[in-house]
Formats: C-alpha cells, sequence, structure tokens
C-alpha cells in the first residue's frame, strides 16, 4: 500500500509540516529528514509552490455588493419590529381636535369645508403613506438593484438628466468629499406622486434621498425607524425631502445637515 | 422626532442581532467564496451564502465558543448540500472513493509548472476537482484554516482532512502540468 520513497518517509507529514500544521517537536523531525531525502523535500516545495500561487492568483470570491444589501435586508426584517402598516397613526388627530373646537362654532358645513383644508394644508397628510412609500421604494431599488437611471457621480450629469422627465429640478450635490458619493439618480412614485429619488453611497450603504415639491413649512422635521431604516424627512425652499438608509442614524443627520448646509439659499 | 425602533425591539432578540452581526456577519465573504467554489457559480453561490447566513442566526444560539469560521461554513456546506439535492441531485451522486491510491512522492511534482501557472488555469483546475477534495483545497489554501478547523467543518476526522488534501493536491499539480503541456502541444500543431 506504501508507496513512499523508503520506510522513513511520512508524507502526511511533510504535507502538514509544509502546511505549518506540526508542533516544533514533529517539525524537527521531518526537517533532518527533508536534509536527506531529496523525494520529500522536493514535495514539500512543489507543495508550496502550489499554496503559493494559488494565493497570489485572486482567486478569493468576495462577498458581492448585492448579497450584502440582501442580507442586510432580511436581517432587519428578522428584527421584531412591527411593519409601516401596523404603525399607530401620525398626531393628525390631535391637531384635528384642536381645529375642531374653532370649527364647533361655526356651521357644520363650514367644519366640513375647514377640517377638509386643513387635512390637505397642515397636516404631515398621510405622514405614515409617505414613509411606508419612500421604505418600499428604497427596499425595491436594492431588491431589484435598480438604483439609478442615470449612474453618475457627477452632479452635472444627475440634474439635467431630470429635465422633461419630472416637471421641478432638484437640486443635485455630490457630497463625496465628506464620504457620501452621489452614485445616480432615478424617477419614481411616491405617494401617488412622480418624484425624483437621488442615490448616494456611503461604504457599503445607500441612501435614497426622495425629494419633491411642496409648501409645507420649512420647520416640519421628522425622523423614524423602520425595520432597521432610518429615515429623515425635512421641508427646505419648497422641496420635501425624504432620505431613508440602512446607515446609522447619527451618519444620515449627518448627511442631511451636510446637504442642507450645501443647499443653495 | 419619534424613535419607535429600539424601544419595541424585545431586548433579547435585538441583542442577538447585534451578536449575530458583530460575530458572524464579518465572515460572509468565507461564506461565499465557500459557496461559489463549491458551487462553480456567482448567482448560485449568492443563494446558497444567503440561505445559510438566515440559518446561521436560526442555529445562532446553539452557537457557543467554537470557532466561528468553521460552524459557519459547516453550515454553508449543509446548506449547499441541501441545495444540491433540489437543483442538481445528478450530481449528488458524483461521490468520491476515498480508498484510492496515496498521492505518491516518486513522481515529478513538476513544480516550475506550478510556479508558471495563471490564474485560469488554476481556477479550472480547482473547479474540477472533486467536490470533496475541492473544499478541503479551499479551506485550507484560501481560508487558511487549521487541520482541525478544517475537520470541524467538514465533519470528518483530521486524518481524512490530510489525505484529501494531498490527494487534492496532486491532481491540482497534474491537472496544472497537463494543462501546459497540452498548450504545448497545440500551439506546436
Amino acid at each position: 500500500m506504501s508507496m513512499s520513497v523508503n520506510d522513513s518517509c511520512r508524507p502526511q507529514m511533510v504535507q502538514a509540516y509544509a502546511d505549518g500544521q506540526l508542533s516544533a517537536a514533529e517539525a524537527l523531525v521531518i526537517e533532518s529528514h527533508l536534509k536527506i531525502c531529496a523525494a520529500c523535500s522536493e514535495a514539500c516545495r512543489a507543495q508550496r509552490a502550489l499554496s503559493g500561487a494559488i494565493g497570489a492568483s485572486d482567486l478569493y470570491h468576495k462577498a458581492p455588493d448585492r448579497l450584502r444589501q440582501r442580507l442586510a435586508m432580511a436581517l432587519a426584517a428578522q428584527a421584531p419590529i412591527p411593519a409601516c402598516a401596523a404603525l399607530p397613526p401620525t398626531p393628525r388627530p390631535r391637531q384635528a381636535h384642536a381645529w375642531r373646537s374653532v370649527a364647533l362654532a361655526a356651521s357644520a358645513f363650514f367644519a366640513v369645508v375647514l377640517s377638509a383644508a386643513i387635512a390637505v394644508r397642515f397636516n404631515p397628510v398621510g405622514r405614515n403613506e409617505i414613509l411606508h412609500d419612500v421604505i418600499q421604494s428604497h427596499m425595491r431599488s436594492l431588491i431589484l438593484n435598480h438604483l439609478a437611471d442615470v449612474p453618475s457621480t457627477d452632479q452635472h450629469t444627475v440634474k439635467p438628466w431630470f429635465n422633461g422627465k419630472i416637471d421641478f429640478s432638484p437640486p443635485v450635490r455630490d457630497l463625496a468629499a465628506s464620504g457620501f458619493a452621489l452614485s445616480g439618480g432615478r424617477v419614481d412614485v411616491v405617494d401617488n406622486r412622480v418624484v425624483a429619488a437621488l442615490v448616494y453611497r456611503r461604504r457599503r450603504h445607500y441612501i435614497n434621498l426622495f425629494v419633491w415639491p411642496s409648501d409645507d413649512a420649512p420647520a416640519s422635521e421628522f425622523t423614524a425607524t423602520r425595520r432597521g431604516y432610518n429615515v429623515i424627512h425635512w421641508n427646505r425652499s419648497g422641496m420635501s425631502y425624504w432620505a431613508v438608509s440602512d446607515l446609522n442614524r447619527p451618519e444620515l443627520e449627518q448627511f442631511v445637515s451636510l446637504l442642507n448646509r450645501t443647499a443653495q439659499p | 422626532m419619534t424613535e419607535l425602533g429600539a424601544k419595541q425591539a424585545s431586548p433579547g432578540s435585538a441583542h442577538r442581532l447585534e451578536r449575530f452581526n458583530r460575530i458572524v456577519l464579518p465572515h460572509l465573504d468565507a461564506a461565499y467564496n465557500y459557496a461559489r467554489w463549491l458551487t462553480r457559480n456567482g448567482q448560485d453561490a449568492e443563494d446558497v451564502a444567503h440561505e445559510a447566513m438566515l440559518r446561521a442566526l436560526q442555529f445562532f444560539d446553539s452557537f457557543n465558543r467554537e470557532q466561528v469560521r468553521p460552524w459557519l461554513l459547516a453550515i454553508v456546506r449543509n446548506t449547499f448540500y441541501t441545495w444540491l439535492k433540489k437543483n442538481r441531485p445528478l450530481e449528488l451522486a458524483e461521490s468520491l472513493n476515498d480508498d484510492s491510491i496515496p498521492a505518491s512522492l516518486q513522481d515529478d511534482p513538476s513544480h516550475a509548472a506550478i510556479l508558471n501557472a495563471d490564474r485560469r488555469v488554476l481556477s479550472d483546475a480547482i473547479e474540477r476537482l472533486p467536490r470533496e477534495y475541492r473544499e478541503a483545497v479551499i479551506l485550507r489554501e484560501m481560508e487558511e484554516m487549521s487541520y482541525q478547523e478544517i475537520a470541524a467543518a467538514l465533519e470528518i476526522p483530521v486524518g481524512t482532512v490530510m489525505s484529501r488534501l494531498a490527494r487534492a493536491r496532486r491532481k491540482l499539480t497534474e491537472a496544472i502540468a497537463g494543462g501546459q503541456s497540452r498548450d504545448v502541444y497545440e500551439r506546436k500543431r
């Protein structure tokens, strides 16, 4: 059975020696054998050549970003956080209640008209619906690997791309110098309206920034965490902004403050 | 400002997920690389690695003290076999005769050919190895795992790890040398 060169050859020990798997004492025994056995020392050199060639050939397949994102999404879904639909509604009833006392003084007809007007004008109208939409859209863009229709890191390519596709011009800023690289833009639908989605990247995290015109008060800011995603919403200069990402909260806040700092007045 | 997520997650499971992300997730590259060489296909490897990571989370409670990588790669391997049974049942049948003759030291290992082998030649040679040899080579040469760790990942004795490695290396050496001599022959023609 044994096909070794002579009785003192122990091929598996030579292999283990070349693999660095022997104790110091065992290694000494093999080393002294290698000095006198041409076949074993050749085998040892060949094994090391093979290991070296495999190591030098870049044969290691690293996990693609797509898998990381897919996994991050699946893991986030494992977190015991209720889905958007199951969340309690936004403070709409309280505001409605405050106005209702005023409305009660007026005619019933006037009350109906007024609360309808308030719902449209001042309330965070369907904020949960929008929150749900932007998170869905964020997830969809990652799952379908469809982040950008205009994949570009150049704000001067991304901004004009929206011309003729939407009826407003979203502010596009590259924040690569601050570690938030613009990676493209696309047109998306949120809350039944066509919006601009700008895509930024921080390390392996993507940020979807949804933008559309809005005349909501500039002060209203809103943050939330749903299913592992952080969401920050604010209004500024006649635009409504929703930033969604699996990025941690402090960094997403940093992103938002950078955007607002570089935004044109 | 609302921060519902952190409050509503139960501390135990949030902590569990955080531990998983910290301990197991850093080995995603190893899981994918292993799956990639087992399936020999990028898309299938993504599916297997993804499924394996979710299984690892499921079994995470039973994980304790052991080395993470062998534990995780054993799960990748089991996931791969489940996947293979379902998707490529014919390949499952291709079995390995582990009683074959041990590698001979007398043959010329021709390490000049090995040193000159390029990435493509090496990659093809590894992909053509029988599965049991291939995985031993991947864990040893790419993951640089110890014999004990490989034994734990493959759920086989250390002696079997050593014999599979020896045979795998012999086959690789032959394939590389053979590939190069065939190239020479084709060029002459």
